[in-house]
């Protein structure tokens, strides 16, 4: 795999997934109510 | 009046909203995209649609619901009573899209049995269209009934017709809580699979690698602005219809950034499991991935059954591949008809079980069009039409109605004023600016290459009948239903 294919990948899973997880974190300090 | 129902947990609600954007767009259509539009390049335009349309769109629909409390035609009703038809106009849309969905997760079904044994055999285009669709010569000529069409279609109903009404907390909360989890599962472990493939690194290279060149091409801004217009159910009135269970303090804007991130995150996970494959189908058949790409139907039931034939144990992975087409379906599926249900027992204070009944019956029986040997023309002209016009010019409306005509301010200091984080003036800057005059470019775009060219090549009395016909139909209906309702 290309370089450049790799940190693409990377960047789009980051963005996505990185982003679900501030949020979790964020919500898990309100509760699950 | 019996006090609205309220999700039990804001996971519960999360998982059904997350449910609802992740459906069989986000396995068949995102990962083409990318691959068409300049591979990982794509994904900057994608994250900037992201951000600046359906983030600011998903909190908008959110905050509506929460606010007031109601589907789509009270919630706009509720705004200005002479608005209701925009909520009518949306909920007929979800009934349209529910119709024929609910007939490809049928086919889902189908083909999760054929898995099994690889029942397509080595043609499975022949297979798909012939032997299992028993396509007719053309889009005027519907045939006979498909039966084990029928017999599954009748089956998702009938899941569909339990969930809603077993209710908000015990029905629609306890299936996403369960379809959400296995989705994952199924895809995490096709994912792994898939990327340890022989040739699976070639796919992805395809996938990811990227063209920047195209960066500076109208077509893949438009293309990554619709990707995420679709993919989050937004502007169809589910994303109001479930926040409008929402107990008073519920974070909207966070809930609303979930969802999509999430959402987004699944695309990535199917764009890697399905170009996996796909690269691995090209090794193993001596084929180019260019060869194999593709979207959409023929994606699920003509290409990936293919490369299923060309996977070690395709008797375990076949049915885990169908499975989460079923899952991502049904919890799209669910969320559809509910914002349908919901508008009914809200107008006419009728019971959720009359309701349910009632709109699962009518469903059923307009959805038989979709099961005949022609429904699958039908099928392609009516989404085709649907979402090119249907969506977007509810979706042009709607911002413009929100955000022009509306305080679109008093909906930001709503979902400010209950959520942990606060949205800026670049979210009302994004919803009366950058959203319309996307969505505007789109819409024109869609109706000129329209009318220059029939869809497809489609006769043009099956165009003015299940397209255009269905599209101007949906609008009429909603402003009919709107005035013989409204109360003076």
């Amino acid at each position: 795999m290309d370089f450049t294919a790799i940190l693409m990948m990377v960047f789009g899973l980051g963005v996505t997934w990185g982003g679900a997880a501030i949020c979790i974190k964020i919500a898990l300090k309100k509760g699950n109510e | 009046m019996a006090s609205r129902e309220n999700w039990g947990t804001r996971t519960g609600f999360v998982l059904a909203a997350v449910g609802s954007a992740i459906g069989l767009g986000n396995i068949w259509r995102f990962p083409y995209m990318v691959y068409d539009n300049g591979g990982g390049a794509f994904l900057i335009p994608y994250f900037f649609a992201l951000i600046t349309a359906g983030i600011p769109i998903i909190i908008m629909e959110f905050g509506l619901g929460h606010k007031y409390k109601g589907a789509a035609p009270k919630t706009f009703s509720s705004i200005t009573s002479k608005w209701e038809w925009l909520g009518w106009w949306q909920v007929l849309i979800s009934f349209v899209i529910s119709v024929y969905y609910v007939v490809v997760i049928g086919w889902g079904v189908n083909y999760l049995k054929f898995s099994f044994t690889q029942s397509w055999g080595e043609n499975t285009k022949a297979f798909f269209f012939g032997d299992f669709l028993k396509l007719s010569d053309s889009a005027l000529n519907l045939g006979g009934i498909v039966w084990p069409v029928f017999i599954a279609t009748a089956l998702v109903w009938a899941v569909t017709w339990f969930v809603l009404f077993s209710g908000v907390k015990k029905g629609i909360e306890v299936a996403n809580k369960i379809f959400m989890p296995v989705l994952f599962i199924l895809i995490l472990l096709l994912m792994f699979r898939a990327v340890t493939l022989d040739g699976a690194l070639n796919g992805l290279n395809y996938l990811f690698k990227p063209d920047f060149s195209k960066i500076f091409e109208p077509k893949v801004w438009v293309d990554a602005y619709g990707q995420i217009f679709f993919t989050l159910s937004i502007c169809f009135a589910i994303m109001i219809t479930y926040s409008s269970y929402l107990p008073e303090d519920s974070d909207i804007n966070n809930n609303g950034m979930m969802t999509a991130f999430i959402n987004c995150g699944f695309s990535m996970l199917a764009g890697i499991m399905v170009f996996g494959v796909l690269g691995h189908m090209a090794a193993q058949s001596g084929l180019g991935i260019q060869d194999v790409a593709g979207a959409g139907v023929g994606l699920a039931f003509v290409t990936i059954p293919k490369a299923i034939n060309f996977l070690p144990a395709p008797w375990f992975f076949g049915p885990l591949f169908f499975l989460c087409i079923v899952f991502a379906g049904l919890s799209s599926m669910i969320s559809i008809s509910e914002a349908c249900c919901a508008a009914i027992m809200d107008k006419f204070s009728v019971t959720r079980k009359t309701a349910v009944t009632g709109y699962t019956f009518i469903g059923f029986l307009v959805s038989i069009v979709f099961m005949t040997e022609g429904g699958l023309y039908v099928l392609d002209i009516t989404d085709h039409f649907i979402n090119n016009f249907g969506i977007i010019f509810a979706g042009i409306v709607e911002v413009l109605f929100i955000g022009w005509l509306f305080r679109l301010e008093a909906v930001r200091e709503h979902v400010n004023a209950i959520s942990d984080f606060a949205v800026g003036k670049w979210w009302n800057f994004c919803l009366m600016a950058v959203t319309p005059i996307v969505l505007g470019y789109m819409g024109v775009r869609n109706l000129m290459s329209d009318l220059a060219k029939p869809y497809e090549g489609y006769p043009f009395q099956a165009l003015l009948m299940y397209g255009w016909a269905v599209v101007i139909g949906v609008f009429v209906l909603g402003v009919i239903i709107h005035s013989i309702t409204k109360e003076d």
